[in-house]
């Protein structure tokens, strides 16, 4: 009888103590409203700040030399769950005029992708990356097809 | 000095200068529902828009800021939105009981409001009864809401409202004991008479520890009666979809809301009348000068301030604390409070007879 009155008891002033230190840090929150987590969009674009780990769309880096590490090995392709990604390839003669494999086009279709990042992570050169835009409403929907390396640009050299 | 005593006193004398007797009763009705009504759109308005600011700051948020200066015409505009919206009867469902239902609701708020006292002088209609009144009106409730939810013929909406029915009926119990406290004190069922044992001080404070435990008891088990998380079986979106009114749109569904909220605002009102002194200023013993100060501001004032107080400790309630499972609604109802606030009743009664409360 005792014990169960002491557990009884204990149970009271267990459960009454944690309820108040929750209402303890929720009435702290609304006392102090000067740190706001909420991102008021289309008014603060200059300033968005956005997790590290958002994910945008697909983007292939190019350097100042308009060059590019894309090998078109068509990992990132084998990798794609739902085929967003189709590379299509060229071959170019080099000096000593053997024929040598190159990217022509690397189609991105962003309306079919799901922002997973497997194509990233099985880039053996790590020549696309995710970038952090979002906007990416258009009128027509031919214009979600992306081709994402730029028109002239090259393998960088040293990277196969 | 602004009092609402004089405005009434006022509208009386002109009447009865100018119609007969029976007249100035039907015209004085009138007034006073329409009053009423008026009283409800603004609660309604004003208590959803505190409702969406004040979780807002809780979890680090805005809340609404788009329409109108910090967004105070948001309620409004959803208001307008919920009044355009078609009201439709859905198949299958009992069609009469269904459009019933709201009114019932709304009704049984509206009756909750006669005998509170909203100033000095001041209440619609000030039985010698009013506690008991208000307590055996608000288990009324119940009843709107099961009928909503057995018209609906939707398996959720029944859930919700027997849920709701359990939960209304146990925690009821334990609000009337803890309102049954005060009653010992006082003497009187009469809220005139609550509100005038107070003038030397809050029950909350003469009443030693039983009185705050009768408190504690008084606001969890109101915030259960209302509905409202953390006891929102009812409703309980993630579970039921919305409960006893998951089949309801547009203005039907904006009764019940508003009955919600009108809801509140009585329990708390009650609240403040019964423990914080209802429209009584706050006075301390003998200091004169300081209790000179605090009666110069108004008794309305005084009422809505505390009133509107622990609305907002409720509302603190609902967005801290998870909410319980039915089980553990109805364990914390039969095992805890129950049991304490008949011990408190018990402890109460002796402090009474002794007359050891200040």
């Amino acid at each position: 009888m005792i014990t169960f009155l002491r557990q009884y008891f204990l149970d009271i002033y267990q459960a009454v103590s944690s309820l108040l230190k929750g209402m303890k840090l929720t009435g702290y929150y609304f006392t102090h409203p000067k740190e706001i987590i909420t991102e008021q969009y289309p008014d603060n674009r200059a300033t968005l700040n956005l997790p590290e780990r958002f994910r945008g769309e697909v983007v292939m880096l190019h350097d100042e030399n308009n060059e590019h590490a894309c090998t078109g090995c068509s990992a990132c392709e084998l990798a794609c769950p739902n085929g967003t990604i189709k590379i299509l390839n060229k071959f170019d003669i080099t000096p000593e005029g053997k024929k040598k494999k190159a990217i022509d086009t690397f189609v991105y279709h962003l309306e079919l992708c799901t922002m997973c990042n497997l194509c990233i992570v099985a880039c053996p050169t790590d020549a696309i990356k995710m970038a952090q835009t979002f906007e990416h409403s258009v009128f027509d929907r031919s214009l979600l097809t992306k081709k994402l390396n730029l028109p002239g640009s090259k393998l960088r050299e040293g990277v196969e | 000095m602004f009092s609402l005593e004089q405005i009434t006193t006022g509208i009386h004398q002109w009447l009865s200068n100018n119609f007969s007797a029976n007249v100035v009763l039907v015209l004085e009705m009138t007034l006073i529902g329409l009053a009423a009504i008026t009283l409800f759109a603004l609660l309604g308005l004003v208590l959803v828009y505190m409702e969406r600011k004040v979780s807002a700051f809780i979890q680090i948020r805005l809340g609404p800021n788009r329409v109108g200066p910090k967004g105070i015409f948001q309620t409004a505009a959803d208001t307008v939105k919920l009044m355009l919206k078609e009201g439709f009867v859905p198949d299958g469902a009992d069609k009469f009981l269904y459009k019933l239902a709201p009114f019932v609701v709304m009704i049984i708020a509206m009756l909750l409001l006669a005998p509170i006292a909203f100033a000095k002088n001041f209440a619609i209609w000030d039985l010698n009864i009013g506690v008991f009144f208000i307590t055996a009106i608000s288990s009324v409730s119940v009843i709107g809401i099961l009928m909503a939810g057995w018209a609906s013929n939707n398996q959720y909406s029944l859930l919700g409202a027997m849920r709701s029915g359990a939960q209304i009926i146990s925690y009821e119990v334990s609000a009337g004991l803890a309102i049954l406290t005060i009653v010992v004190l006082t003497g009187s069922l009469q809220i005139s008479e609550i509100v005038k044992s107070q003038e030397n001080g809050w029950w909350l404070f003469k009443g030693h520890i039983p009185a705050l435990i009768a408190f504690v008891i008084y606001i969890i088990a109101v915030t259960a009666e209302t509905n409202r998380a953390p006891f929102d079986m009812a409703e309980a979106e993630s579970e039921l979809t919305g409960g006893f009114h998951t089949e309801y749109a547009g203005m039907r569904f904006a009764l019940f809301f508003l009955a919600e909220y009108i809801n509140i605002f009585i329990v708390c009102a009650i609240g403040a009348t019964l423990f914080l002194g209802g429209w009584m200023p706050f006075h301390i013993g003998t200091w004169e000068g300081f209790n000179l100060v605090m009666d110069y501001i108004p008794s309305s004032i005084w009422f809505f301030g505390k009133t509107f107080f622990l609305i907002f400790v409720i509302m603190w309630f609902r967005w801290t604390f998870p909410r319980l499972r039915i089980d553990q609604l109805l364990h914390l109802e039969w095992k805890f409070l129950l049991p304490i606030s008949l011990f408190n009743l018990l402890l109460m009664t002796f402090i009474a007879i002794k007359g050891w409360h200040f």
